[in-house]
């Protein structure tokens, strides 16, 4: 199919279908932003390199800015949207609302959504499994302290 | 989708006409009232317009307004700490509003120099009181009470005698038919009865954020909203000569090209081709049709090779051969140093580095019937407002400005050059909301860049070790009027002037068109690794350490004259400040105990004054080759007697901290013949999360001043502390910057 011609894709976003209609080749984070309304995940950089976009797809960390919206087919998207109602996600958030992680919070969904991911592979991470699947998300207002903190805490390792 | 971008209450309900509370320049405060009271009585049913600043609902629900700009620094919550203290009000029952630009009603709302808790402290306050006063006066009405056996707290009024209370919600409707207090009866709360300020609070916003709500510029959105993207001149200086848009117009989800002509001057617009679509990666991928032509004659020459050859070659002929420019002399410098025991002579080099804010420069506008409706990540609305109102020919009344949560600033909002995008594109196509939004590449090829720069300092010491002569020939850049610019400058008040007799400051300025912009401490964060760097080698040459070296200078009593770069306001700083602040991080870094044999790992020290905040900070560093780790930084800092929001303050501190290690590791922009050559963070690396140290201890030293702002002090010491515990660490003195280009 041209990649110049429009489709429309059922979507499954947070637990619900929503119907997008967009060329295949568009990114997953334009189609969650600006056709289906989920403001949440964020563009920082269109190239993979500061995971602000970060959502899930079938529960695997995805860099969304450079997910073509054609590849999803029937995978389950999760975005920060979504992640408030998973037992983990809950406590992530609860996490970084007791000691205030953010600073301007631009950043802070995707970092959300790659400590769920690191929490569902590695409940208790150590400080380097923390820097190690953390990496990948800039945060230009560098909290990165209490993002360490904060899954420490949602992992059940430190207390508030 | 919309509600969350819109005050939560609409201005046109106010009844009472504007309550300003401005600190005047004299130092002292305005509380004016511009209207009189209206004389219909609030419904129960309408949230009471109780002040500009005050809003309360028959619930008890108060709403503050917030009027400046939240970029991260955390003034949103701390602002609305200073007035909901002082009104006494339940933090549990508070709302917070951003404000829309309106200058007649809030005054100044700017993100930047630190100055928001400097110059709001007290008007805040103020706002708060006044609010307080008008519904104990309420109750004392209703009760028949005086006013004086009242007292207020956790949102309601109270009479201890009686043990009865009144509720702000019930007193609101009342209170808002009394006239406003006047400013010299409202007492304002000693500190130790604060019962908001002072206590760690969460960002009022925080939750929001986390539940993907649209808070932020990028996420406005309309029903049938367009998006935008601009193809802008490759190289600065650029102008557009032609361009075929044939295959862009006729590419899918493509509404309208529109061509932008610069205006607005060195803080405004390029010139520039607008590709309008319903998606913004329709506009992307449509833009790369555009066959644009340029005239890119005016950036030729321009190239960071040519400029760093150029400072070589003046620095080679010494600044009287370079016909410097003497910013400052004292006593006789050329005597001091031939008379010195030991001359110490070096040269420092920083590097352009960005802003890289993560939210990319973006802007949404609307225009219909001769109006602009704008929702701008902006740290500085005023300035885009009016020049809005020049480029579309409306008066400035014509323009609505709502301020959004914005994902970081740094100081890259402080031009409005996305904001005048917005408008053009906006005009181009009435009737239709669009957004303008930058890619990354964009974002970092038209930044308004924190220069770079080139000293070559000469020092002094005699005998007795005592610093007495210094001496710097800067080369710096300019916008090519002759003078630098002014996150390039260094005045003559730089430290250590007027602590040494003899002193020279000369500089070169090289014009570029390149355009320069305030970045966090702006002139400060590059000036206080060439300085303290340097001053640690002299404090070695002249047998002690940096903080020994400042404590000296800084001796006695009595302050001395600095220049706020960024705002060319001149301020005193206070030698016991200084000291207390050196002595403070001394003592908790263990400084005196420290290793001292360029084995592996070392401890620096740094100190800056700047934005009226004095920090002292001690890094501790691992050398292993070219690898560097910070482990740990302490950093003691005094912004007088208050700190408003614990939480935030020290974020603000643990941020800046390392913000400032990641421009020294690894941040330097490149240009050739105008063209930025870094695209994207592979090329310009922030700081990532394996960087940051494992432990940064704050340390909050609390003088009799008034509080100041910390969004940006923390910065500038940082980097000498890393760069001179390297050296301790390795033996490897650090003159250039960043790390990643030495050997």
């Amino acid at each position: 199919m041209p990649e110049t011609q429009e489709k429309t894709f059922e979507l499954a976003i947070n637990g619900k279908k929503q119907r997008v209609t967009a060329t295949p080749d568009m990114p997953l984070l334009w189609a969650l932003r600006q056709e289906a309304g989920l403001a949440g995940t964020k563009f920082g950089c269109g190239a993979g390199l500061c995971g602000a976009c970060t959502v899930h797809v079938d529960g695997v960390p995805t860099r969304s800015c450079l997910t073509p919206i054609g590849d999803v087919g029937s995978g389950k998207v999760t975005t920060i949207e979504g992640i408030q109602d998973d037992p983990v996600g809950r406590k992530l958030i609860d996490a970084w609302l007791a000691i205030d992680v953010m600073q301007c919070g631009y950043c802070q969904a995707g970092q959300v959504m790659s400590a769920h991911a690191l929490l569902k592979e590695t409940p208790r991470p150590s400080a380097e499994e923390i820097d190690a699947a953390m990496t990948g998300n800039l945060c230009r207002c560098a909290t990165y302290p209490r993002i360490r903190q904060a899954i420490r805490i949602a992992s059940g390792q430190e207390t508030v | 989708m919309l509600d969350t971008l819109e005050p939560m209450f609409d201005p046109a309900i106010s009844r009472r006409g504007f309550l300003r509370v401005s600190a005047l320049a004299g130092g002292g405060l305005a509380l004016s009232l511009t209207l009189p009271v209206a004389a219909d009585a609030a419904e129960a049913a309408e949230p009471v317009h109780l002040t500009d600043f005050v809003t309360i609902d028959s619930a008890g629900l108060v709403t503050i307004t917030s009027k400046n700009p939240e970029i991260g620094q955390g003034i949103k919550t701390s602002m609305a700490m200073m007035i909901a203290d002082e009104l006494d009000a339940d933090w549990a029952k508070v709302a917070v509003a951003s404000a829309d630009f309106n200058k007649a009603r809030y005054g100044n709302q700017i993100a930047g120099g630190s100055f928001a808790t400097t110059n709001e402290y007290l008007p805040m306050r103020l706002a708060g009181a006044a609010a307080r006063s008008m519904l104990v006066q309420a109750a004392a009405n209703a009760s028949g009470l005086a006013a004086s056996e009242l007292t207020t707290s956790k949102g309601a009024v109270r009479h201890a005698a009686s043990g009865r209370a009144w509720s702000y919600g019930e007193l609101a409707g009342p209170a808002a038919l009394l006239p406003l207090p006047k400013l010299e009866t409202l007492k304002l709360k000693e500190p130790k009865d604060f019962a908001i300020i002072g206590k760690a609070t969460r960002g009022v916003d925080s939750a929001r954020v986390l539940r993907g709500e649209p808070l932020f510029g990028i996420d406005a959105r309309f029903p049938g909203m367009l998006h935008a993207v601009i193809e802008t001149p490759p190289a600065h200086g650029g102008r557009l000569k032609s361009v075929d848009t044939k295959a862009a117009e006729a590419a899918h989800g493509v509404v309208s090209i529109v061509r932008l002509a610069a205006m607005g001057g060195p803080l405004g617009m390029p010139d520039g081709v607008a590709v309008v679509a319903t998606n913004h990666w329709y506009a992307e991928k449509a833009r790369e049709l555009l066959k644009a032509e340029w005239d890119l004659s005016a950036s030729q020459g321009d190239s960071l090779t040519r400029f760093d050859s150029e400072a070589t070659r003046l620095h080679g002929l010494g600044p009287a051969a370079a016909s410097a420019t003497e910013i400052r002399r004292d006593g006789d410098p050329t005597a001091g140093l031939v008379g010195a025991a030991k001359r110490i002579k070096a040269r420092y080099a920083y590097p352009w580095i960005a802003h890289a804010t993560l939210e990319p420069q973006n802007c949404t506008a609307l225009y219909r019937d001769g109006a602009l409706e704008i929702w701008a990540p902006t740290q500085s609305p005023m300035p885009g407002v009016d020049q809005i109102g020049k480029l579309l020919g409306i008066p400035a009344d014509k323009v609505t400005l709502h301020i959004t949560r914005i994902g970081g600033g740094f100081g890259r909002r402080l031009a409005n050059d996305y904001m005048l995008q917005a408008a053009a594109v906006a005009k181009a196509i009435p009737g239709r909301p669009v957004q303008v939004l930058w890619n990354r590449a964009e974002d970092l090829k038209r930044d308004f860049f924190r220069p770079g720069g080139w000293h070559m300092f000469e020092a002094g010491v005699d005998k007795a070790g005592k610093l007495t002569t210094f001496t710097d020939h800067f080369v710096t850049y300019g916008g090519g009027d002759g003078n630098p610019h002014h996150s390039s400058r260094l005045d003559g008040t730089h430290f250590p002037a007027d602590l040494v007799p003899n002193l020279s400051y000369r500089m070169n300025v090289l014009d570029t068109v390149i355009p320069m912009g305030p970045l966090r401490a702006p002139a400060s964060n590059a000036l206080a690794f060439a300085f303290q760097g340097f001053l640690d080698e002299v404090a070695e040459a002249a047998g002690k350490d940096l903080p020994a070296l400042m404590m000296e200078l800084c001796a006695g009593e009595g302050m001395f004259a600095r220049l706020e770069t960024s705002w060319a306001k001149t301020v005193e700083t206070s030698r016991a400040r200084v000291r207390g602040v050196i002595e403070r991080v001394v003592g908790i870094s263990g400084w005196d105990k420290r290793p001292r044999g360029h084995d592996g790992r070392g401890l620096g020290f740094g100190f800056y004054f700047s934005h009226r905040g004095y920090v002292a900070e001690v890094a501790d560093v691992s050398v292993d080759g070219t690898d560097v780790k910070v482990n740990k930084v302490w950093a003691a800092v005094d912004v007088g007697n208050q700190i408003i929001n614990p939480t935030g303050a020290e974020a603000q501190v643990t941020g800046a901290i390392i913000d400032g290690i990641g421009q020294a590791l690894a941040q330097k922009i490149g240009f050739t013949d105008g063209a930025i050559e870094q695209r994207n963070f592979d090329t310009f690396p922030l700081v990532r999360i394996g960087a940051a140290p494992s432990e940064i201890e704050v340390s909050w030293v609390m003088t009799d001043n008034p509080p100041t702002g910390l969004g940006e002090p923390a910065l500038p010491p940082v980097v000498p502390a890393v760069t001179n515990a390297i050296y301790a660490a390795s033996g490897k003195r650090i003159r250039s910057l960043p790390l990643s280009e030495l050997a």
